[in-house]
């Protein structure tokens, strides 16, 4: 489960892929939207596996830390809409959950972290400042969850440009 | 990373002795249901191990999974202050389906800490210490409950006690074994 390191995964100083996903039924997310402060973005491999719960269930509990360095969290997997609202509501996550599902993986690919055979993406974690850069990447082992001090830390090391006044979501 | 941010030190709830040849310590969250079924399984593993270990409890309490481990973990703390951590300790992870204030206040009375002690204990007093415990967590790469660090390692396998007593004895040479591999 954990040999994968995708070494396809677009490294630090590339400039992020744009992309616009469905957050909701009714809502759509682009990477432009989040211009100006920093974006966290974490590649799931699927709603419910319960790896993938305590993930997002662990960086909903760290969300706080996240907004103090000015930054915003979004999980992207390949589940439907529906599934994400599903998930977000069982776990109580006060976050967004964008849906790569049509066409299948697309955005999970332009990130280079798409599993072809397994048909989902990899555990993969994105900082992109304000300007749209990618500042950091990792990618996790599938069954391990990555935790956030790499996350963090990659803010951290954003330091002054990144304003931190402590956004909200 | 995955590595321990905050050394062990006189603020922690320590079991076993400082120069114990390796220190196990666990994030938990005292209404986790795996750090339940890991309770019995960490009893196990430090009778095991007897005076090679050091064990070490800090709080990581999901607050928005799980509602009452915030004031569990206040209560811990508060009976840390009467010299009674362990004792807490034990009783809240055998009785983690029952940790409303009143049982709190319960385990309170058979642990001889009077009504009031408990319920300034809960009044917010500890929130900087459980916080602090948190956030060293997030900085070492704790990505659960229980999170386990061996030597100040995150332990990222099996949580059975066979594989923890090897995977400590392990831990154990390698600490023996010459001082300078520890230092990267």
């Amino acid at each position: 489960m954990s040999e994968t390191h995708s070494p396809t995964a677009l490294p630090a100083g590339q400039t992020a892929p744009a992309f616009t996903l469905p957050a909701t039924p009714d809502q759509t997310v682009s990477l432009d939207d989040l211009r100006g402060k920093p974006v966290i973005l974490a590649f799931y491999p699927a709603d419910w596996s319960p790896v993938c719960g305590d993930q997002m269930a662990l960086y909903n509990e760290i969300l706080p830390e996240f907004h103090k360095a000015g930054a915003q969290l979004v999980g992207i997997s390949v589940d439907g809409v529906w599934c994400h609202a599903a998930f977000a509501g069982e776990r109580k996550l006060h976050f967004p959950l964008l849906s790569d599902f049509e066409p299948k993986g697309a955005v999970a690919r332009s990130f280079g972290v798409y599993r072809d055979k397994e048909g989902i993406s990899e555990r993969a974690l994105f900082v992109i400042d304000g300007a749209g850069i990618i500042r950091w990447s990792f990618v996790s082992p599938l069954g391990i969850n990555p935790g956030a001090d790499g996350i963090l830390e990659a803010l951290d090391n954003l330091g002054a440009s990144a304003p931190s006044e402590g956004a909200t979501s | 990373m995955t590595r321990l941010a905050i050394p062990v030190g006189s603020q922690d709830h320590v079991q076993g002795q400082a120069q114990a040849a390796v220190t196990l310590v666990e994030y938990g969250d005292y209404e986790c249901p795996y750090c339940g079924e890991a309770y019995p399984v960490l009893k196990a593993v430090q009778r095991a191990m007897g005076d090679q270990l050091r064990f070490v409890f800090r709080n990581f309490p999901l607050a928005e999974m799980h509602p009452h481990a915030v004031r569990a973990a206040e209560f811990a703390e508060t009976a840390a202050e009467l010299g009674k951590f362990w004792q807490a300790h034990d009783m809240l992870y055998e009785n983690q389906t029952a940790l409303r204030d009143a049982d709190l206040y319960a385990y309170g009375l058979r642990l001889g800490l009077a009504t009031d002690v408990v319920r300034q204990g809960l009044d917010g007093r500890f929130d900087r210490k459980i916080k602090e415990d948190f956030t060293g967590g997030i900085r070492s790469g704790v990505n659960g409950t229980p999170s386990l660090f061996i030597n100040g390692l995150r332990y990222d396998g099996e949580r059975d006690i066979d594989s923890l007593v090897s995977a400590l004895k392990q831990a154990a040479r390698d600490a023996i074994r010459p001082r300078a591999a520890t230092h990267r």
